[in-house]
């Protein structure tokens, strides 16, 4: 209370019994407004977050048919590149072959594949430094000197089980969560 | 200075209206009487009363009801009116589970693209997809329905005064012109002998001009078989087709009202507070004696 | 600018000592609405609608500014995406009745705020500036209300730009390209639809500018009250805070209990069922009107329906309607009663009412269809408007003999025979 005649006379009254009630209830009642404005916040906050259709739209279909191996297709996904590529038994050797504890963040190619799926490597087509899309899985692209994927922006370079090798991307390219519904077909989200 | 220019302002504005004033009441001595009758303005019948679950502040949707009105969306009315506004994901507020909701979308036939020619094809529609419209264009929609665009449908409960009861009431009022009476018990053809439907147009005293370009879509009982078992007369099929439209038009309608109570029990507790807090700081405004 | 026994501003923290030392933020604010101003005992629940008007505004630019992040201002898609924020985005449906409830709330807050003014003299010396600042204000509020109402791209968006531009059609000679000017076209499209939306974002911003103004302006003189009798010592007087801030909450509580039940279960009460139709140029609907705070010019406007002389009715529409509110700007001049509150004025105080239900009447008829009999009554009632402020006002405030004035505000307060018991608990009269 700003007042002096209001603070005057709350201090005088103070050992009263009625003046612990009435400040109670000034108390009470600029609470309730603060508790109002927080809750209004809710709303105001959330209506930022994904709306109905972006988040229906969260799964994407991908037909592995026509991918050959050695080939690699960029799809979308949550409006992000999806990389999807058929590894050939060479690169499969190759990524197997560098020892877990040479890597920045180590993974070994079972862990980011499927079982039995050795071959299908599915990753977001996002570099883990800045967010650009790295080169490698279009035809003819330059793929790095891992023979995986080449993100132009900083230099970073992908192997051939998307592990990050070189350059300042702290991470390997994320594998998405995903699910083959049949053999030549992936559900991704 | 103000005021003797403003008082000519005032005069002149006065004057020129009550100018107009008295040649429109001229007009109307001279034709003796206020407003043209015709038989729009005297035979236009305004909805019947329909009561739905989502009516007044404690409304809710029936979803029985609203997959029933779905039923007739998909059976009748979905061969000339669109849905834009409304996905397929948005069936799964009406209590189908997501199986059916894909089950349900992949019976529609939505346009796509071929993804190996690039050319326009159709396929099976996905929860994402929107409803499809039954024209590709608004001068399709014309040439295959008299010159009228069947409307859009998805808003058609907030786009017309009293909305669902209109819908209903259109529905189900379709009639003969030689034999219509209104409410007063006047005849419209002996009012006004030259009334006619023109070729193509059908009569309904709910619709503002009374001929409608939209033939009755439901002609009669059990023209749908409700997977519920309720008895399809004419009068459920527009009831619930009504109250779907209800929920198309406004899905957010049962969260606005259980989201409203809450927030007015909420302000009139604050603001029984604030009186409280109000009186306790004026019972210390006192006048001093200086 | 106030009174020499207002309070002053002493910061406690050491925090706020700094503070007010390089920015005195505090200190204004402490001075505007805080217990450093001295405001009048005696103002009742009228005078709390200038608050609620400012509530208001923030309310606007809140939500506007939340439906700007998901509106998109484009003929294609400016009704989908509308539909858009009903249906997908959190809370969408929220925002957007919020705001569309928010612009009918602010507009009856301002209505009652405007006739508190005029029924209590609050435009008459020393507060001219306040009134001619506030009459800016509205003008504001209607060109950004009728802007924002494009937005949806309905089909009354859509015919309601058509037909206010086409009010600047009626000017003579610069009338037609004026209009095309305005539109960025011959009709309502794209250009406009942007344009429109640019100034309904910028000028809630302006209107907060110049209501800065105007409360700066009433500082100076001070809050005029129901009496009319200007403060004469600190026993008139309380400090806003905490006497006003309370006060006000309780009002804003009211209002905001109000202002919900149309929001969670009458959001389209206010609204037009056409507006819920895409526009479509090809067709107009069979009844166009405007929002309901309009419909009392929307009735001066369509009240002009002869020519006079040789002033084209169209024209004498659309000066009738834009002078209908500028009369207001030269109240304090066409008013020259020294007693400022309708209380003391048996004259005044008796037209001040025929004006309210002549207001009502326009707004009834200006909603209704323009046919008989509603035309004939909104020409009578336009007459009235124009008669009321431009000749019974100035009339009456030359020829009315007012009632007794008291002495001053704790006189009317207390009683004049309550003085010797002055300090006992008295709560003011509300």
């Amino acid at each position: 209370m700003a007042t002096d005649t209001g603070t005057a006379d709350s201090e005088t009254l103070a050992t009263e019994d009625g003046v612990r009630r009435r400040d109670f209830i000034n108390i009470a009642a600029v609470s309730a407004a603060g508790a109002g404005a927080v809750i209004t916040l809710v709303p105001l906050v959330s209506q930022m977050a994904p709306s109905k259709d972006v988040l229906a739209e969260s799964t994407t279909e991908v037909d592995l048919t026509p991918i050959k191996p050695g080939q690699a297709i960029k799809a979308m996904f949550r409006k992000q590149p999806l990389f999807v590529r058929n590894l050939t038994a060479k690169e499969i050797a190759a990524a197997n072959a560098v020892p877990l504890s040479d890597l920045r963040d180590p993974q070994s190619l079972e862990e980011r594949t499927k079982d039995g799926k050795l071959n299908w490597l599915i990753t977001m087509g996002v570099c883990t430094h800045l967010g650009c899309v790295p080169l490698g899985a279009g035809e003819g692209e330059n793929r790095g000197e891992f023979g995986g994927y080449f993100c132009p922006c900083h230099g970073s370079q992908y192997d051939t089980a998307a592990r990050i090798r070189k350059g300042p991307a702290p991470k390997n390219l994320e594998v998405p969560e995903y699910k083959f519904e049949t053999d030549t077909k992936i559900v991704v989200g | 200075m103000v005021r003797i220019i403003g008082f000519f302002v005032g005069l002149f504005f006065a004057v020129g209206v009550l100018w107009a004033f008295a040649t429109g009441a001229y007009t109307v001595a001279s034709q003796g009487y206020l407003k043209e009758k015709t038989a729009e303005t005297e035979f236009h019948r305004h909805p019947a009363a329909l009561h739905l679950s989502s009516d007044g502040p404690f409304g809710k949707f029936d979803n029985r009801q609203l997959q029933r009105g779905y039923q007739v969306y998909k059976e009748v009315c979905k061969a000339c009116h669109s849905l834009n506004h409304v996905a397929f994901r948005d069936l799964a507020e009406l209590g189908y589970s997501e199986a059916e909701v894909k089950a349900e979308a992949a019976s529609w036939t939505v346009p796509g693209i071929d993804p190996n020619t690039g050319e326009e094809t159709t396929r099976p529609g996905t929860p994402t997809d929107y409803f499809p419209k039954p024209f590709a264009n608004d001068i399709a929609a014309r040439a295959a329905n008299h010159n009228a665009i069947p409307p859009d449908l998805s808003l058609m409960a907030k786009a017309r005064h009293e909305g669902p009861a209109y819908i209903h009431s259109l529905l189900t009022g379709f009639t003969d012109p030689a034999t219509y009476k209104n409410e007063d018990g006047k005849s419209l053809k002996q009012e006004f002998p030259d009334f006619q439907t023109p070729p193509g147009l059908y009569f309904n005293p709910y619709f503002a001009n009374l001929n409608l370009a939209m033939p009755p879509p439901l002609t009669s009982d059990g023209q749908v078989t409700f997977k519920d078992g309720t008895p399809a007369t004419v009068d459920q099929m527009a009831t619930d087709v009504a109250a779907f439209l209800v929920w198309t038009a406004e899905p957010s309608l049962g969260k606005r009202h259980q989201t409203g109570w809450p927030v007015l029990g909420f302000l009139l507790f604050a603001t029984v507070l604030a009186f409280l807090a109000k009186k306790q700081v004026w019972a210390r405004a006192r006048v001093r004696r200086d | 600018m106030s009174f020499p026994w207002a309070q002053h501003y002493q910061p406690k923290a050491p925090f706020m000592r700094w503070l007010d030392e390089k920015l005195p933020l505090p200190r204004l604010v402490y001075n505007a609405i805080g217990g450093g101003y001295p405001v009048p005992r005696n103002l009742n629940y009228a005078w709390n609608f200038g608050v609620l008007a400012g509530f208001c505004l923030v309310l606007q630019i809140v939500t506007g500014v939340i439906l700007a992040m998901h509106y998109a201002p484009n003929a294609l898609v400016a009704f989908d995406s509308t539909e858009h924020i009903m249906r997908d985005v959190n809370w969408g449906w929220l925002m957007r009745y919020a705001h569309a409830n928010g612009a009918s709330a602010f507009f009856v807050v301002v209505y009652l705020h405007i006739f508190r003014g005029f029924f209590y003299g609050s435009y008459k010396a020393p507060r001219e500036m306040v009134w001619l600042l506030g009459v800016t204000i509205f003008l504001l509020m209607m060109a950004t209300a009728f802007m924002g109402y494009v937005l949806p791209w309905g089909q009354m968006s859509f015919w309601g730009a058509k037909v206010i531009t086409g009010l600047f059609g009626a000017i003579p000679f610069v009338g037609e390209p004026l209009q095309i000017w305005l539109l960025g076209g011959f009709a309502p499209d794209n250009a406009a639809l942007n344009r429109f939306f640019s100034l309904h974002f910028l000028l809630p911003f302006v209107i907060a500018g110049v209501i800065i103004l105007h409360i700066w302006a009433l500082h100076i003189p001070g809050s005029s009250n129901p009496t009319g009798v200007e403060v004469k010592s600190e026993s008139d007087t309380v400090p806003f805070h905490p006497y006003y801030t309370a006060k006000d909450g309780f009002g804003l509580g009211v209002f905001l209990i109000l202002y919900c039940a149309f929001l969670f279960f009458m959001p389209n009460a206010l609204g037009h069922p056409d507006n819920y139709i895409p526009a479509n140029p090809m067709a107009t609907p069979a009844h166009i009107v405007p929002e309901w705070y309009f419909w009392p010019y929307y009735a001066i406007l369509r009240a002009f329906t002869a020519d006079f002389f040789f002033v084209p009715a169209k024209l004498m529409g659309v000066m009738a309607m834009f002078s209908s509110i500028l009369v207001w700007f030269f109240l304090p001049w066409l008013d020259r009663s020294p007693v400022r509150s309708g209380h003391y004025r048996p004259t005044f105080r008796k037209f001040f009412w025929v004006l309210v239900i002549d207001l009502l009447v326009l707004g009834y008829c200006g909603g209704s269809p323009a046919e008989e009999p509603f035309v004939m009554i909104s020409q009578i009632a336009t007459a009235y408007y124009f008669l009321h402020f431009l000749v019974i006002i100035p009339l009456v405030s030359a020829f009315e003999r007012p009632e007794p004035l008291p002495f001053s505000i704790t006189e009317a307060v207390l009683g004049s025979d309550k003085k010797a018991v002055l300090g006992e608990n008295t709560t003011p009269a509300t």
